[in-house]
């Protein structure tokens, strides 16, 4: 098992490495360069120009230029936002952990339910509540999630007024009151979230299990006397849920990009509204940060895919 | 349902394509006298806060949003499969190295990038081609470009367990050079899933480029896609809801007519059903 952890490690940092080199390539193709707006200003005479841009070897050539963005990256120097005038670093650490609890959230939610459909669907296929469970998924992932986020804000908050719509971090309230403001104001964008990833988890846990369910092994655990729940518990769900962890663990750089589209609609000060204001903004180092930061965490939930896959899998980890 | 759902694209295909035709309202037609007036006789849809009347914008913003679709979904079917055909008939070290290629584009963060490529594009392209093209062209390609994979490692699969059937091997028995046999035989034969995939794609691809302009960074502003129109009706939920709920409704009805076809084409293509 170390062994095969070790492997993966020794293929994720690579990926990671590649992924940083595309981002950095993309940046460097497009046309202009943060020196562009001091070009256009004519109190600059254009030997300081010049000696500003050697100074920060704006034109040596790519690689060299990537190897010390990295080797600045790697030392936490992640710059300074142009926009908010503060560290780059310090900003992002400032929003991951609200993102992180809303995409943990809704990623719990999302399983709590589709695992239970979903086994109880394909224990019963094409039977009414198969059916009504399948239509259901399917409207589910067929709603974008801004315009189910929209018609809950429209039905929650601005009709029944039961809930606010603008996520606060710093709420003025102590102990129990603290925590029922914090959940009215987090269900929202995590149901929205966690409703969306359900609706497909919930159809590959159906296939999933339908395809474990006609198995000689099963019928076999059946045969012995084993009660029903037994069976799809100890022996069905435990071989079905292999294929979905990897689904799971696969889905998150999407569930990343969806958490960008609710911060936006529900204003959660995360790192996907950061992104968008650095974009709207024109704020450089945020974005490329920001970017690198979401590919990190792509490649580690790869990771993290691989090493649960290996251990729920004992036949995987001894290849 | 996949009938009923092809009966619904293929009706607001129609729709998009001969209505402005026969609904000859200007989009641009701005009346203040009839600010997000409800739906009525005279503007079915209502109109949004110019006085513009909706039916109109969504019959011309379902234009765009459906080229957009399919034209990401041929970029992307057509990139996946030369790519995954490749794979599929070369062993050994292409296989590998195109794999290797595959699997780091999986590990992209798709929606970060494609901010960060038409952020970093959009006035470049907008110079060479005019605002609207050049954003089309940037869209579709950044969408095609991300939705590759999943078809080239479906060919690839499908080139693998092909590539030792007896009919390949007669034809190359016959004298059938590489390309012939793929072109003629092997791809023909692997084209089932691929299709599956691609009406995946088609509903990926509207709900980018809705998501796109929804955050702002699609098309420009006069141009009113179904994501601009819920990007414009956001600030007016209470007191104009119907703005929202249509071109909300519009995207939400193509796309499930979409993967319902594309359910209903997995079914029909896949033998295995559950006894």
């Amino acid at each position: 098992m170390g062994k095969y952890i070790l492997r993966r490690l020794i293929i994720a940092l690579p990926s990671l490495l590649g992924i940083s080199l595309i981002l950095f390539v993309l940046l460097a193709l497009a046309p202009g360069d943060p020196f562009g707006e001091l070009a256009s200003n004519s109190n600059i005479p254009p030997e300081v120009q010049e000696a500003l841009r050697v100074k920060f070897g704006i034109d040596d050539p790519i690689l060299i230029r990537y190897f010390r963005w990295l080797v600045a990256m790697l030392h936490g120097d992640w710059g300074f936002s142009f926009a908010s005038r503060i560290d780059v670093d310090q900003l992002i650490l400032q929003r991951i952990p609200t993102t992180l609890f809303v995409v943990g959230s809704s990623q719990i939610l999302a399983l709590a339910i589709a695992l239970p459909v979903g086994v109880y669907a394909a224990m019963r296929p094409y039977s009414i509540f198969d059916q009504i469970a399948n239509t259901l998924a399917f409207i589910g992932f067929s709603l974008p999630t801004f315009f189910t986020g929209l018609l809950l804000i429209l039905i929650f908050s601005v009709n029944l007024g039961w809930l606010p719509f603008v996520y606060r971090v710093d709420i003025s309230a102590t102990g129990w009151h603290w925590y029922w403001e914090y959940f009215k104001q987090a269900i929202m964008p995590v149901s929205v979230l966690g409703l969306f990833q359900a609706a497909s988890y919930t159809r590959y846990v159906r296939s999933a299990v339908l395809d474990v369910i006609r198995l000689d092994y099963v019928t076999t655990a059946r045969s012995k006397g084993l009660n029903e729940r037994k069976v799809i518990v100890k022996h069905v769900v435990r071989n079905a849920l292999i294929p979905v962890v990897t689904l799971v663990a696969l889905q998150m750089p999407a569930v990343f990009g969806g958490a960008i589209i609710t911060e936006q609609i529900f204003r959660i000060p995360g790192i996907g509204s950061l992104l968008i204001t650095a974009i709207l903004a024109n704020d450089t180092p945020v974005i490329m940060a920001v970017t690198f930061v979401f590919a990190c965490l792509v490649v580690a939930f790869n990771l993290m895919a691989d090493i649960i896959y290996g251990w729920l899998d004992p036949r995987i980890s001894y290849r | 349902m996949a009938v009923a759902s092809v009966v619904i694209l293929t009706a607001v295909t129609l729709a998009v394509l001969l209505g402005p035709l026969i609904w000859r309202v200007p989009i641009n037609e701005i009346d203040f006298t009839a600010r997000l007036a409800a739906p009525s006789w005279q503007h079915p849809f209502g109109t949004d806060d110019l006085g513009q009347d909706l039916l109109a914008r969504m019959l011309y913003g379902g234009r765009i949003s459906l080229a957009v679709g399919f034209s990401a979904m041929a970029v992307a079917i057509v990139a996946g499969t030369v790519i995954g055909a490749i794979s599929g008939i070369s062993r050994g070290s292409i296989d590998a190295v195109l794999m290797w290629i595959t699997d780091l584009f999986l590990a992209l963060p798709q929606l970060p990038l494609l901010l960060l490529v038409i952020y970093l594009f959009r006035d470049f392209l907008k110079n060479l081609v005019g605002p609207e093209g050049g954003v089309f062209i940037l869209i579709v390609l950044v969408i095609g470009c991300f939705r590759w994979m999943p078809v080239a490692r479906l060919v690839r699969a499908q080139f693998l367990s092909l590539r030792e059937k007896e009919f390949v091997e007669a034809a190359r028995a016959l004298g059938a050079t590489t390309p012939r046999l793929v072109i003629r035989h092997i791809l023909p034969n692997s084209l089932g899933p691929v299709i599956v995939a691609g009406t995946i794609d088609v509903a990926a691809a509207i709900i980018a480029e809705s998501t796109l302009s929804f955050l702002g960074l699609g098309f420009p502003p006069d141009i009113p896609t179904w994501g601009r129109l819920l990007f414009d009706a956001k600030d007016y939920l209470d007191i104009a809801p119907h703005w929202a709920l249509f071109a909300g409704g519009a995207i939400f009805l193509t796309v499930l007519a979409i993967n319902f076809i594309g359910d209903g084409l997995r079914d029909l293509l896949d033998p295995r059903k559950v006894m």
